[in-house]
């Protein structure tokens, strides 16, 4: 289903629900989008359910790519993706100083903290969608067992590195940046670099998973142990 | 000298890293930006620097042939009156001053030959909360003290006014008609809440930022609260449960989960962007054929710029 996205760019939706199993039909999408449109494609954004295309208006009226989207569409084949997603584990020291929800999260799922962080630790997530900050993956999905709403009041500044968790969906963050999720706990990966080819460390449909890893080796990876302390 | 509370370099926008979380950025207003650079003779996507509200000084180490478009902001070389959306020369060791608002809030310097900063991720543009662009690549606004560079101007062509025609500068003081191409998510909305939209005056609330502006009005309902989150386009107009609509401008979020009544053109958004808080103005819905051809004859002015610029032999 096609909705327009103004003058230039459509929306296409091919899902209702999230669900890992619609990654490789975006992931097609958005490469025969990128082979059909050529020179006249500026963006596409991915993200859990849909695809935002958006083309060069002076190159393309929106009834040409909506017919070249349509043709796309009819014979659109999930094999096409010819990756299924980068494979990426981040270290992560899980520790109440640096991940002041764990005990939040562990209470809310009746658990002991040592459980929650085997859980958490356990699961390979994939990328739904990036957003929200440049290089933020929100991943998914978690544990249902741990399943955790959003912080009431949200932190103003959310620490480089932070491992978190809202609803069934867990991401790191690349950058300080306010943030209302649950932290469980802090990577020393880079997420995000503007001098480094790629500049994300993580795309759409790469898969994750989080390693638990000692303070110490947390810290020869170059990773922030600066407690969040009682400033929230 | 002073660096008053925003000035950003600004190219035509950081394309290409969108899937990334990363924004578009570029100029609020991109008509008045165009301008600029068209009035001093830069090729289309050239850097010039946006000024939000005023309180910039600056002082030229040498002399520059400079044009200010966009809003009037009281601007002044030496305390004289410096006239809009025309080339100007700025002598060496004088004082450029946007002081605040007359109307309109964002206003464009360009200069011959453009601003020179490095490119982040394709962009020269500034964009704070990504910490990227701008004059050291790191999203930093202009702070008191920062010395701007200026790339060598080209020879001028002597094809280019410096003047613009009288009849393109906006006026600024007049309550905006913006043109709205209905998408999304429209047919979830009540239809008292599209009669609404389309009819009501709405007032620029003062949450109004380079991310988004919000509005204030009747209430607009939609059948949605929330969806899961897509891709959003410039001038995407989303409904929060609250019911008061915000127009995403250039440096909103790349993706987002509220129900949108559609989009607001690019020339719209531009127009938006020049508005002060508590400012009237009207959602007017518009077909995408008469949209896309006011689009093309806006950027047709600026096609044959570059070319007539590095003095290539017509093919």
């Amino acid at each position: 289903m096609l909705e327009s996205a103004g003058l230039d760019g459509w929306i296409v939706r091919l899902f209702e629900d999230i669900n890992e199993r619609n990654l490789p039909w975006l992931s097609a999408l958005s490469q025969r989008c990128e082979q059909i449109f050529g020179d006249a494609l500026i963006d596409l954004v991915p993200s859990y359910t849909t695809l935002l295309v958006v083309f060069d208006p002076l190159a393309l009226s929106p009834s040409q790519s909506r017919a070249m989207i349509c043709q796309i569409l009819a014979d659109l084949q999930p094999e096409d993706a010819v990756q299924d997603g980068q494979s990426h584990e981040l270290p992560t020291w899980y520790d109440i100083s640096v991940g002041p929800e764990l005990p939040r999260v562990a209470e809310h799922a009746g658990l002991a903290v040592s459980e929650v962080i085997e859980a958490h630790s356990q699961r390979t997530y994939r990328v739904f969608a990036l957003g929200f900050a440049p290089g933020f993956a929100f991943m998914g999905l978690v544990d249902p067992h741990l399943e955790c709403p959003r912080l009431e009041t949200p932190r103003q500044r959310v620490p480089v590195g932070s491992v978190a968790l809202a609803g069934r969906q867990t991401a790191a963050y690349p950058t300080e940046t306010p943030g209302g999720w649950n932290l469980l706990g802090r990577t020393s990966a880079r997420l995000f670099d503007r001098k480094r080819e790629g500049f994300s460390l993580l795309r759409v449909g790469d898969r994750v998973r989080f390693v638990s890893v000692s303070r110490e080796t947390f810290e020869r990876e170059g990773g922030n142990t600066q407690p969040m302390g009682s400033v929230t | 000298m002073r660096a008053g509370p925003l000035a950003l370099l600004q190219d035509s926008g950081r394309f290409g890293a969108r899937h990334l979380g990363v924004t578009q950025g570029g100029p609020a207003d991109l008509y008045s930006w165009a301008w600029a650079n068209h009035l001093t003779g830069n090729p289309w996507g050239t850097a010039n620097l946006e000024v939000t509200f005023g309180g910039l000084q600056l002082v030229a180490v040498k002399d520059l042939d400079i044009a200010i478009t966009g809003a009037d902001l009281a601007v002044t070389i030496e305390h004289n009156p410096v006239p809009l959306w025309q080339r100007i020369t700025w002598k060496e060791g004088e004082i450029l001053r946007f002081s605040a608002p007359v109307s309109g809030l964002r206003a464009y310097l360009a200069v011959c030959g453009g601003f020179a900063a490095e490119p982040v991720l394709g962009s020269v543009a500034c964009v704070t909360r990504e910490q990227l662009g701008g004059f050291r690549g790191d999203g930093m606004k202009l702070a008191p003290g920062d010395e701007l560079s200026v790339f060598c101007p080209e020879p001028a062509s002597g094809q280019i006014s410096g003047q613009a025609p009288e009849e393109i500068v906006p006026d600024f003081s007049q309550p905006a008609f913006l043109h709205l191409l209905p998408g999304a998510q429209i047919a979830s909305f009540s239809g008292r809440s599209l009669f609404d939209a389309f009819n009501a005056w709405w007032q620029v609330d003062d949450r109004a930022d380079r991310m988004g502006v919000r509005l204030t009005g009747p209430r607009l309902r939609s059948s949605i609260s929330t969806l899961v989150s897509e891709g959003i386009n410039l001038g995407g107009v989303q409904v929060p449960p609250d019911g008061q609509p915000i127009v995403l401008l250039n440096d909103r979020q790349t993706i987002g989960g509220y129900p949108r009544l559609g989009s607001l053109t690019p020339l719209s958004a531009s127009r938006l962007a020049q508005c002060l808080p508590r400012e009237r103005v009207r959602l007017v819905a518009r077909g995408s054929a008469a949209a896309v051809k006011e689009h093309r004859a806006f950027r047709a002015v600026f096609q044959f710029m570059p070319r007539l610029m590095r003095g290539r032999a017509p093919s």
